[in-house]
């Protein structure tokens, strides 16, 4: 059995006096999809955060791909990592967010050149090449000139998405990325992720209210609340059968809210 | 009956010394307001601190006073300017404190969203500012700046105090000589306004240039 290409060990993470994150282990298998559910304020979204390193820890170790994320080696023991080896971990990973953030003052291309022209050394012409493929890809090879302003929500979010795919990560974060987007939008972004999780072998960490689309979607569904794993299993266990109360009453609520299961 | 000719001629040469030195004290402004500016959202404590002291003192104390300090006590320490530079170099340094903080409100109101998408995409904090943060703070900043501007081509006035002869001074000139003050001080009023219309006019042909494509129509 492979090794997990994350590894995350008793993370804390708090804010003053409040703790979003509770001694949280887990472990991601390379290849595998995991959505993250669980009422707001669980924590779920903070650890994607920290995965990106968009947050720092108050306790903990992680692993990516066999190296530690917020600490380095230094004379047989662990030290605080600095910016460059930050810099060098966030090339395994990716990022999707809730409300896109493409450079407004950018072209559709331009937003998905960008980075690989300027962290990877990609010339400017085989970046525009890659960034067409991928914008096909997701359906918008025909907006490549178009300014972000002139999209609509779903289409800034696979645009997006393409942004975080140029890099060619090996993890892939996607934190809530359908939520701010009107309900008819909402399918053509879960079109991409579909298909991105059948013809790549991408890991994917997805936080979702989309119930449906994370029974579909994922290999493994983790239940948070109040900064702990509570449950954990495959998609048809939590969601038809699920055995800690606190998931049922969760459940039972996004059910009652209108949420597909 | 005064041949009016001459005096005028005076005041445009006048004029042009001041045109002078709004270009120059607005250039060297700019530089220093972005240099403190960003000297303010440094992540380095020592930077923020000196750039804080130099905001602080040059905003906290009068030009004219500095206009002095550049030109009377500057060559006590071994640096003689000639009135013009010790001229643009108050006027650059006043200005461009007032500029930092313009600066530095743009870049902060650039929301944290921006940032952390450049962390996902892994671009280093210079990368970060130079192609995402400052193109889009730039907009925000050009109404100030061109109020700055205007403020600083209004305390050119100043700088007749060290001899250098601006329109303020010849038309003091002119006025001494003449005796006449409705003339020489409508005619530079006249001119003021106009100088400070041309910097109204380049700075809203700037602000259309830079906001191109933001509110999502590309020209």
């Amino acid at each position: 059995m492979a090794a997990p290409i994350i590894r995350v060990d008793n993370i804390t993470k708090r804010y003053g006096m409040l703790t979003v994150l509770d001694g949280l282990s887990m472990e991601v298998m390379p290849g595998e999809k995991l959505a993250l559910i669980g009422p707001s304020g669980s924590g779920k979204t903070t650890i994607l955060r920290i995965l990106m390193t968009l947050e720092t820890i108050s306790g903990g170790h992680i692993e990516v791909d066999g190296q530690q994320l917020y600490h380095m080696p230094r004379n047989g023991g662990l030290i605080d990592a600095d910016e460059r080896h930050l810099q060098k971990m966030r090339e395994k990973i990716g990022m999707v967010f809730q409300h896109f953030n493409l450079f407004p003052h950018k072209c559709v291309l331009d937003n998905v050149t960008l980075a690989p022209m300027l962290t990877q050394g990609v010339a400017k012409a085989a970046a525009q090449k890659r960034a067409m493929e991928l914008l096909d890809m997701v359906g918008l090879a025909d907006k490549a000139g178009n300014m972000p302003a002139q999209l609509s929500g779903g289409q800034k979010q696979r645009v997006a998405i393409a942004r975080a795919l140029a890099l060619s990560p090996r993890i892939m974060l996607f934190d809530e990325v359908t939520s701010a987007l009107d309900p008819e939008l909402v399918e053509e972004v879960l079109n991409v992720m579909r298909k991105l999780a059948a013809e790549t072998d991408m890991t994917m960490l997805l936080v979702t209210h989309e119930m449906g689309f994370a029974h579909d979607f994922a290999d493994r569904v983790l239940f948070f609340d109040r900064g702990k794993i509570v449950e954990e299993g495959r998609p048809d266990e939590i969601f038809s059968h699920p055995k800690q109360e606190r998931t049922q009453t969760f459940l039972r609520k996004i059910i009652a809210a209108g949420h597909r299961v | 009956m005064t041949d009016w000719s001459g005096y005028i001629g005076l005041i445009l040469q006048g004029a042009l010394v001041t045109v002078q030195l709004t270009l120059m004290g607005s250039a060297l402004a700019v530089v220093v307001a972005f240099a403190a500016g960003l000297g303010r959202v440094s992540r380095y404590m020592a930077v923020r601190a000196a750039a804080t002291a130099y905001i602080e003192f040059f905003r906290g104390t009068s030009i004219f006073v500095q206009l002095f300090w550049v030109y009377f006590v500057l060559p006590f320490a071994g640096l003689t300017l000639s009135p013009l530079q010790a001229g643009v170099l108050a006027l650059g340094l006043n200005v461009g404190a007032y500029g930092a903080e313009v600066v530095r409100g743009a870049v902060r109101a650039i929301g944290r969203e921006q940032r952390e998408a450049c962390i996902a995409l892994n671009l280093t904090r210079a990368q970060a500012m130079r192609h995402v943060i400052l193109p889009q703070a730039l907009p925000l900043m050009l109404p100030t700046f061109g109020n700055n501007a205007i403020e600083l081509l209004k305390a050119t006035a100043i700088v007749s105090l060290i001899s250098l002869s601006d329109m303020t001074f010849q038309a003091q000139v002119v006025r001494a000589q003449t005796g006449s003050t409705l003339i020489p001080f409508a005619t530079i009023l006249v001119l003021y306004f106009l100088m400070a219309l041309a910097i109204s006019g380049a700075m809203r042909w700037l602000e259309r240039r830079v906001t191109r494509g933001l509110d999502g129509v590309r020209t």
